[in-house]
C-alpha cells in the first residue's frame, strides 16, 4: 500500500492540490494499480534501444511562416497586461 | 424522406442532383439536435452560426460544380480538436471558456472539402476514459438504451452518428477510444496507423499512441473520411503520405488469424458467440481461418498504463493557469499551479498524471516506464510475427495472415454508474483494443450484431497502413451480416 506522505510527495512534484478526502481515494486506487503493475515483472526481458537513439535524425530547411494569431494567443491568457501575459513574482 | 437518415454518398448525390441543398440538410441536422441532443448528451456545443455559413458556402460550390464527396455534408468534431474560433473544452474544465485559435489540420482539410461542422461532441475529459462518463459535463448516453453508457473516450461521436445527429464524426483513439464507442453504438469506427493521420491541433494525450479517426454510419463513409483526412503534415512530425489507397481485396483470397487471446475468460458469452458467427460468415465466404497466439496480449494493459499516464502527465504540465484556461487566484506561483491543476482536473485525470509522475519519478523508473517500453517491444513482436510482410502476396510466408479478427470489447454497452468507483474495472474494458496501439497498428470496429438492442462490433486488424485492405473485407462482412 503506497503510504499517504508518498502520494503527497508526487502530487507535489505533479503539480497537483489535493484535499485529504482525494489523497485517501488516491492511495487506494493507486495502490491497486501499482499492484496491477506487478504482472510485467514476469514478463521476459528483453532489450530495447532508448527511443533517442532509434529516432532517425532528419533535418529540414526552416521556413519561417505566420499564423498571424498572435493576439489569439495573448487573448487566451488570463491574466494580461497590454501585450504582455503576467506571472507572479518568481524571484 | 428524412434526410438525416442518409449516408454520406447519398447525401451527396442528392446535393449534386438539386433533390435538397446543403442548408436543407443542415437545418435537418440542427433540427433534430435541438429535439434530441438532451435525451443522449452528444454535444457540448451546437456552431450553428458556423455550420448555417459552412453550408450555404458549400451551396455555392455545388452550384459552381466544384463539388467534392464531403461538400455540404454535415458532420460532428470531437471537442478535443480545434475548430478556430469555437470554444474547445476537452471536456475538462480547466478549458471550459477555451476559444480555439487556429484549426486543425483535419479541420482545415475538411474545410477544404467543404463539409459543414454541426457542433463539437462530448468526451472524457482530455479523452481519459472508456464510457464519457469522466467528461466535466455530464456523461453521454447510448442512443440504444439510455440507461446505459456511449462508450468512450469519443462516445458524443459515437452517439451522435448512431443517433442520427451527424452523417459522421471525427474521434481521437489512444486506447481504444474510437473503436471501443462505434461498437457499444452500434456504427463503424477506424483507428488508422499511427501516422497515418496528422494530429496538430488534436490537444494532446499520450503522443506515442494519439490518432484522429472517423465514426460513420458505414464502412464507406468511413473510407471517404479517412481519405479526406489522412496524409503528411509538416505541423505534425509523425505523419506520413500513404500511397493511394483503392486495392479491392477479396475475402476468399485471404487469411484471417484469430488470437486466442482475445477469447480467453472475461468475453461474455454472447459478445463470442457473435464474434465466432462473423468469423464463421468469412469462413464460408472462402477465407482461410487460422487459431494464432500473441502470448504478450495479457501485459498489454499494464504497459498501457504506465505509458499513457507518464506521457500525459508531461503533456498535460502545460495547463499551469498562465498560458490559457483556467487560473485559480493564488499568493505565488507555486500555488498558481497547484490550485489549478487541483481544482480545474478531474478525478481521472488527476489519477493518470499522479500514476505517470510516479511511473516516471527517481528510484521507480526502471521498474516501470523502461519495463513498459521493453514489454512494449514485446508485443510489437507478438504482431510483426502474425501478419504477412507489408508488400508481400497473400498467403506467402507459411501461416502469416493477412488480418486479425476479433472483439472489441469483452462486454456491450455497460450500465451508467457501474464502473465509475472502480478504476481498474474501468480500464479492463479497453483489454482488446489496446494492444495494436503499443504497436501503432490500425483497426475498425464494424457492427456484426446484438445482444437485444445493445450493439456489438467486430474489432479487424491489419498490418501497418492497410487500411485499403481492412475497408475493403470489412466492407464485405458489412454486406454479410445485414
Amino acid at each position: 500500500m503506497l503510504s499517504k506522505d508518498e502520494v503527497k510527495r508526487i502530487a507535489k512534484l505533479a503539480r497537483l492540490e489535493l484535499t485529504e478526502k482525494e489523497i485517501e481515494k488516491m492511495q487506494k486506487d493507486m495502490s491497486a494499480i501499482l499492484d496491477y503493475f506487478d504482472l510485467l515483472k514476469k514478463a521476459p526481458k528483453v532489450k530495447v534501444e532508448a527511443a533517442s537513439t532509434k529516432a532517425s535524425a532528419s533535418r529540414r530547411d526552416e521556413v519561417v511562416s505566420s499564423h498571424n494569431i498572435r493576439d489569439e494567443l495573448i487573448t487566451a491568457a488570463p491574466c494580461k497586461k497590454d501585450d504582455y501575459i503576467k506571472v507572479k513574482t518568481i524571484l | 424522406m428524412d434526410l438525416t437518415e442518409l449516408a454520406i454518398k447519398e447525401a451527396h448525390e442528392g446535393l449534386k442532383k438539386g433533390e435538397f441543398t446543403s442548408v436543407d440538410l443542415t437545418k435537418a441536422y440542427l433540427d433534430k439536435i435541438k429535439k434530441n441532443n438532451k435525451k443522449v448528451n452528444a454535444y457540448l456545443s451546437v456552431t450553428e452560426n458556423l455550420a448555417l455559413e459552412m453550408a450555404e458556402e458549400a451551396d455555392r460550390k455545388i452550384k459552381s460544380g466544384t463539388l467534392e464527396m464531403l461538400t455540404g455534408i454535415p458532420c460532428a468534431i470531437k471537442d478535443a480538436i480545434l475548430v478556430e474560433g469555437e470554444k474547445c473544452t476537452a471536456g475538462s474544465k480547466i478549458l471550459e471558456n477555451y476559444i480555439a485559435p487556429y484549426d486543425a489540420t483535419v479541420i482545415k482539410k475538411l474545410k477544404e472539402q467543404g463539409a459543414v461542422i454541426l457542433g463539437k461532441t462530448n468526451l472524457d475529459e482530455f479523452a481519459m476514459g472508456s464510457s464519457t462518463e469522466n467528461s466535466a459535463f455530464s456523461a453521454t448516453k447510448n442512443p440504444h438504451d439510455k440507461t446505459r453508457v456511449a462508450g468512450g473516450s469519443s462516445g458524443g461521436s459515437a452517439a451522435a452518428v448512431a443517433a442520427n445527429m451527424a452523417v459522421f464524426a471525427l474521434g481521437s483513439d489512444t486506447g481504444g477510444s474510437i473503436r471501443q464507442p462505434a461498437s457499444f453504438c452500434g456504427v463503424v469506427g477506424l483507428c488508422p496507423t499511427y501516422g497515418a493521420v496528422s494530429r496538430y491541433g488534436l490537444i494532446a494525450h499520450a503522443s506515442s499512441l494519439d490518432q484522429i479517426g472517423p465514426l460513420a454510419k458505414n464502412v464507406e463513409d468511413c473510407k471517404i473520411v479517412f481519405d479526406a483526412i489522412k496524409g503528411k503534415d509538416p505541423l505534425d512530425a509523425t505523419s506520413v503520405e500513404l500511397g493511394i489507397q483503392n486495392t479491392e481485396f477479396k475475402i476468399k483470397n485471404l487469411r484471417i488469424g484469430v488470437p486466442k487471446e482475445y477469447f480467453a475468460k472475461g468475453l461474455e458469452k454472447e459478445v463470442e458467440e457473435i464474434i465466432r458467427e462473423a468469423i464463421k460468415k468469412a469462413k464460408d465466404a472462402g477465407a482461410e481461418i487460422i487459431e494464432i497466439s500473441l502470448p504478450s496480449s495479457e501485459y498489454a494493459l499494464a504497459c498501457y498504463y504506465i505509458i499513457g499516464p507518464s506521457e500525459i502527465s508531461a503533456n498535460l504540465a502545460r495547463f499551469d493557469g498562465i498560458k490559457y484556461g483556467l487560473s485559480e487566484p493564488a499568493e505565488n506561483l507555486l500555488d498558481v499551479y497547484l490550485k489549478t491543476r487541483g481544482r480545474g482536473f478531474g478525478v481521472e485525470v488527476k489519477r493518470r498524471i499522479m500514476l505517470g509522475t510516479y511511473s516516471l519519478s527517481s528510484g521507480y523508473y526502471d521498474a516501470y516506464y523502461q519495463k513498459a517500453q521493453e514489454v512494449r517491444e514485446l508485443i510489437k513482436q507478438d504482431f510483426k510475427e502474425v501478419f504477412v510482410p507489408p508488400g508481400a502476396g497473400s498467403r506467402s510466408g507459411g501461416k502469416k495472415v493477412d488480418l486479425l479478427f476479433c472483439p472489441v470489447s469483452p462486454f456491450p454497452a455497460f450500465k451508467i454508474g457501474e464502473k465509475t468507483d472502480d478504476p481498474m474495472s474501468m480500464y479492463l474494458a479497453d483489454i482488446y483494443t489496446i494492444p495494436l496501439k503499443l504497436a501503432g497498428l490500425p483497426g475498425i470496429s464494424v457492427p456484426v450484431g446484438k445482444i437485444k438492442s445493445l450493439p456489438v462490433g467486430l474489432q479487424i486488424i491489419g498490418n501497418h497502413f492497410e487500411e485499403d485492405k481492412i475497408f475493403s473485407i470489412a466492407s464485405q462482412i458489412e454486406n454479410m451480416v445485414k
